[in-house]
C-alpha cells in the first residue's frame, strides 16, 4: 500500500511543480500579484508530497517490503537498520527521490526566507525551480520509478552492495546532492535576472548565501566521498581522478569561482554578466555530472545501472537547460548594465584572475573527462585519461591561482597600491623560499612537490599576515587588537580560514601523492614487514561474524624502534547474499601521516594472508584542510551582512515611502 | 583605464590562459592517453614496451595461478576468441573472479606477457566494464552477459 501511496504522492508533486513552474512566471510577466503569490503554496505542496513519497519509500525499506522491486534489488531482511535507511538513496531510483526532495527543500527555503525579495524576482526564481523540478520528477516517474512492484515478491532481497554498507553512505550522497541541487538556486536567480534584464548588488547578495551553502555541501560531500573511498576501497589513495570524481569536481570549481565573482557583483556592482554566466555554467555542469554518472557512459566506481532511456532523457534535459539558458544569456546579457570600473591590480582584478584560472582549470578537467567519450563515439577507439594527465594540466594551472589567493585579500578595491602589498607579503616570500629549499634539501628528487609545499606555505603565511594586519596584531596594544578582533566581520574570519584550509589541503594532497610508500607481503602469524621505519608484526588471524557477513580479522602490532605504537585490526568481510568481499582497512592516524593496513586474500600454499601496507604522509591534512574550508564557508554564511542585507533594503523602502507620503502631504 | 580597454585586457588575459591550458592539454595527451585493447586487437600489434595500455575481457576460467611469493599472480584475460596472459604483483581487488570482467592497466613485455600495474574489477559485480562488454561484442562472443546479470 505504501508504494502506491508514494507513487501517487510523486504524481501530485509533479502537478504542483507544473503549477509552480508556470503560474508565477506568467504572473510576473503580467504583474498579476495573485498568480505570483501562488509560488509559495505550490512550493509547500510540492515539499509535502515529495516528503510523503520519500517517507513511503523509506517505510518500504524499513519493513523489507520485497514486493517493491527497488527494495528487493537493494535490501535484505538481515541488513542492519541503519543501512535499510541509507539504502533508500544507495541506488539510482531512490537517489532521484532524494534529489527532488532536496530541490523542494531549497524551494521551501526561498519561500520561507525570501520575504524581502522583490516579488517578481522571487516569483520568477521559484518558477524556474519548479521547472527544474518538473524535469526531474518526470524523469523519476517515467524512467526510474522507485515504487514499481514485483510479482511474485521474492522471499528475500538482493541486499545492498556491501561496499555501500558503511556509515559513509548516510552522509556522502545527501551532502553531495545538497551541493549539486543547491547550484540550482543561483541558476534560477540568474535566469530570473536575465528575464528581468537587471542584476544589482541586492541580487548578488541574494545569490551569494545560496552559492555558499551549496559550495559548503559540495566541499563536504566530495571530501566525505574521498575519505570513504580512502578507507573502504583498500587502495590507500584518496583521489583517483576517476570520471565520477571529476563529475563532482567540475561543479565545485565553478561554484568556487561563482562564490568569488558574486563578491565583486555585490560589493562593486561589476562582473555582473560574468557572474550570471558562471551561475548557468555551474548548474549545467552539475546536470552534466548527473548525466555522466547515470547514463552508463562512464566506466567507474559509481555508475548506476545503465539504461539508455535514462541517459537519453538526462542528455535531452541537459541540452534543453544548458542550451536554453545560454541562448537566453546571449540574448539578454548585453542589456545588463556594466557597473564599476577597476584597474588590473585591484581586488576585483585578483578575483577575476581567480575566476579565470578556476574556469580554465575546470575546462582542462572537462576535456580529460569528455575526450574518451567523444573519441569512442567518433571512431570507437577506447582510451582512458588518468592521473598523469591531470597532474600535467590542472595542477600547474592551480599554482598561480594559489599565489594570487594570498595577495587578493590584501589588495584594495578598485585600484591597489601593489608595492605596499608586495611588502606585506615579504614574510610569505620568506616562507615560500624556505619551504622549497628545505623540502628539496631533505627529499631531493623532482622539484614539483617542493614547489607545491612552498606555495602552500606562501598561501598560509599570506592569509595569516593579512588577518594579523587587520587586527594590528603586535603593532598596537593587545587590548586594541582584541577589540579589533571582536569587531571583525565574520566573513573576514571565513576568508582567512578558507584560504588557510586550502593551504593545508594542498600540503596533504601534494605530500600524500608524492611521498606515499607501500609494500605488499604474504604474512603468517609471527611474520613481520617493514615500511617507512615501522615494523608490522602479524599476531593472529581470527574469524568474526557480523549481522550479515563473516569476517577475517588480523591483529597487527605496529612498532617503531622496538616499541609498540599501536595494535591494528584490518578486516576482510564476506557478504554471502551477494557473494562479495569488502576490505576494511585499519588506519592509524597521527598528525603527520596515516599508517594504513589492508588485508588481501588468504594464501593457501603458505597458510598466510596477503597484506598491503601504506605509509601516507600528511594525508590527514586533507581532511583537516577540507574541514577548514567548510568551516570558513560557515563563518561567511553567518555574517550579519549577508543575513540582514535584505531587511536593510526594506528599511530604505519604508523611509522612501514615508518621505513620499510626507511630500504628498506637503 | 577605459571600459573598452578593460574588456580588451580581460579578453587577452583570458585567451592567454586558455592558450596555456590548451598547450598543456595537447602535450599531456601526447604521453598520457591510455588506449584500451581487447586481447584479439592486441595480437600482432607492435607496441612500445614503455607505452601504458589497458586490456580487458573476462578472466579465463581456471587460469589464475599464484607464484610462491604469494603476491604475484598470473591469469589470462579472454574475449572468448583470444586470450592474453597477464602478470600482476599486488593484491587482487575484492571483486576479481574467474569468469568475471576485468580491466588491467600496464605495459606489454617483449616476451608477450602483459605486466599489469593495476587491476580493476567492477565494483558492482552485476555490471561488466563497458570496454569489456564492447570487446566481447566485437569478438562475436556476446551472450548478453549484462542483461543476464541484471
Amino acid at each position: 500500500m505504501s508504494a502506491e501511496l508514494g507513487n501517487y504522492a510523486l504524481i501530485l508533486a509533479l502537478v504542483m511543480a507544473i503549477a509552480q513552474g508556470i503560474l508565477p512566471l506568467v504572473g510576473a510577466a503580467r504583474r498579476n500579484d495573485n498568480l505570483m503569490a501562488l509560488a509559495a503554496p505550490t512550493v509547500i505542496g510540492q515539499f509535502v508530497f515529495i516528503s510523503m513519497a520519500f517517507a513511503c519509500l523509506m517505510y518500504a525499506y524499513v519493513v523489507s517490503d520485497f514486493s517493491v522491486m527497488n527494495v528487493a534489488a537493494n535490501s535484505h531482511s538481515d541488513k542492519p537498520l541503519l543501512y535499510k535507511f541509507t539504502a533508500v538513496w544507495g541506488n539510482h531510483e531512490g537517489s532521484m527521490v532524494l534529489w527532488v526532495w532536496i530541490l523542494s527543500v531549497y524551494g521551501l527555503a526561498v519561500a520561507a526566507f525570501g520575504r524581502n525579495l522583490p516579488p517578481a524576482l522571487k516569483a520568477r526564481a521559484l518558477s524556474i525551480q519548479g521547472l527544474i523540478s518538473v524535469g526531474f520528477l518526470l524523469f523519476s516517474i517515467g524512467t526510474s520509478n522507485p515504487f514499481e512492484r514485483l510479482d511474485p515478491a521474492p522471499i528475500n532481497g538482493n541486499d545492498l552492495n556491501p561496499l555501500l554498507q558503511d556509515p559513509g553512505l548516510a552522509f556522502h550522497p545527501p551532502l553531495l546532492y545538497f551541493g549539486y541541487v543547491g547550484l540550482s538556486m543561483p541558476f534560477s536567480f540568474a535566469i530570473a535576472a536575465l528575464i528581468e534584464g537587471r542584476v544589482d548588488p541586492a541580487w548578488a547578495r541574494w545569490v551569494r548565501p545560496w552559492t555558499l551553502v551549496s559550495w559548503m555541501a559540495l566541499t563536504a560531500g566530495i571530501t566525505l566521498g574521498s575519505w570513504w573511498a580512502y578507507y573502504e576501497l583498500g587502495w590507500g589513495g584518496f583521489w583517483f581522478w576517476d570520471p565520477v570524481e571529476n563529475a563532482s569536481f567540475m561543479p565545485w570549481l565553478m561554484a568556487t569561482a561563482l562564490l568569488h565573482s558574486a563578491l565583486v557583483a555585490e560589493k562593486r556592482d561589476a562582473l555582473k554578466s560574468w557572474t550570471v554566466l558562471l551561475a548557468i555554467l555551474a548548474f549545467s555542469l552539475s546536470l552534466l555530472g548527473t548525466f555522466l554518472v547515470r547514463s552508463g557512459v562512464l566506466t567507474s566506481v559509481h555508475s548506476f545501472a545503465s539504461d539508455p532511456a535514462r541517459g537519453a532523457y538526462i542528455l535531452g534535459f541537459l541540452i534543453f537547460v544548458g542550451g536554453g539558458s545560454l541562448a537566453l544569456y546571449a540574448w539578454r546579457a548585453p542589456s545588463l548594465k556594466a557597473g564599476g570600473t577597476f584597474k588590473p591590480i585591484s581586488r576585483e582584478g585578483a578575483l577575476l584572475f581567480n575566476n579565470l584560472l578556476l574556469v580554465v582549470g575546470c575546462a582542462t578537467v572537462f576535456v580529460g573527462e569528455l575526450y574518451p567519450i567523444v573519441l569512442d563515439a567518433i571512431n570507437g577507439a577506447k582510451v582512458s585519461v588518468g592521473p598523469p594527465f591531470y597532474e600535467k594540466t590542472f595542477v600547474p594551472l592551480m599554482a598561480p591561482l594559489l599565489l594570487v589567493a594570498a595577495a587578493g585579500p590584501m589588495l584594495a578595491w578598485k585600484r591597489a597600491d601593489w608595492p605596499g602589498v608586495v611588502q606585506r607579503l615579504r614574510l610569505a616570500f620568506v616562507a615560500l623560499a624556505a619551504v622549497i629549499a628545505l623540502v628539496y634539501a631533505l627529499h631531493g628528487g623532482p622539484i614539483g612537490p617542493a614547489i607545491g609545499l612552498g606555495i602552500a606555505a606562501w598561501l598560509f603565511t599570506g592569509a595569516a599576515v593579512e588577518f594579523a594586519d587587520r587586527i594590528k596584531l603586535f603593532r598596537a596594544p593587545m587590548r586594541e587588537s582584541l577589540t579589533r578582533l571582536a569587531g571583525l566581520p565574520r566573513s573576514a574570519f571565513g576568508t582567512t580560514l578558507a584560504h588557510m584550509g586550502m593551504a593545508v589541503l594542498v600540503v596533504g594532497s601534494v605530500a600524500g601523492t608524492a611521498w606515499r610508500t607501500e609494500t605488499i607481503a604474504v604474512m603468517r602469524p609471527g611474520d613481520q614487514a617493514e615500511l617507512a621505519g615501522y615494523t608490522v608484526i602479524l599476531n593472529t588471524i581470527g574469524e568474526s561474524k557480523g549481522p550479515n557477513y563473516t569476517a577475517q580479522i588480523a591483529e597487527m602490532r605496529l612498532e617503531r624502534d622496538g616499541e609498540l605504537r599501536d595494535l591494528m585490526y584490518p578486516e576482510k568481510r564476506f557478504y554471502p547474499v551477494q557473494g562479495t568481499q569488502t576490505t576494511e582497512a585499519a588506519i592509524r592516524t597521527t598528525w603527520f601521516a596515516d599508517f594504513y593496513i589492508a588485508l588481501g586474500d588468504p594464501d593457501e600454499a603458505s597458510g598466510g594472508i596477503g597484506v598491503r601496507l601504506y605509509h601516507n604522509p600528511f594525508v590527514p591534512w586533507i581532511w583537516i584542510g577540507a574541514s577548514m574550508l567548510v568551516l570558513g564557508g560557515g563563518f561567511s554564511l553567518s555574517d550579519r551582512r549577508l543575513r540582514v542585507g535584505a531587511p536593510a533594503r526594506r528599511r530604505v523602502a519604508k523611509t522612501q515611502a514615508v518621505s513620499a507620503s510626507e511630500s504628498s502631504n506637503a | 583605464m577605459k571600459r573598452k580597454h578593460k574588456r580588451l585586457l580581460f579578453v587577452v588575459v583570458g585567451m592567454a590562459a586558455l592558450g596555456i591550458a590548451a598547450g598543456l592539454i595537447v602535450s599531456a595527451f601526447d604521453e598520457n592517453l591510455v588506449f584500451f585493447f581487447s586481447p584479439t586487437e592486441l595480437q600482432g600489434k607492435a607496441l612500445n614496451p614503455d607505452q601504458r595500455i589497458r586490456i580487458g575481457g573476462l578472466v579465463e576460467e581456471g587460469s589464475l595461478a599464484k607464484e610462491t611469493d604469494g603476491v604475484t599472480f598470473r591469469f589470462r584475460v579472454t574475449d572468448l576468441t583470444t586470450a592474453q596472459t597477464v602478470n600482476y604483483k599486488g593484491l587482487l581487488p575484492d571483486l576479481f573472479r574467474e569468469g568475471q570482467g576485468v580491466v588491467a592497466e600496464g605495459k606489454m613485455r617483449t616476451d608477450g606477457v602483459f605486466e599489469a600495474e593495476e587491476v580493476l574489477a567492477k565494483h558492482d559485480e552485476n555490471y561488466m566494464p563497458r570496454e569489456v562488454a564492447d570487446a566481447l561484442k566485437k569478438s562475436g562472443q556476446w551472450k548478453g552477459q549484462i542483461e543476464a546479470g541484471q
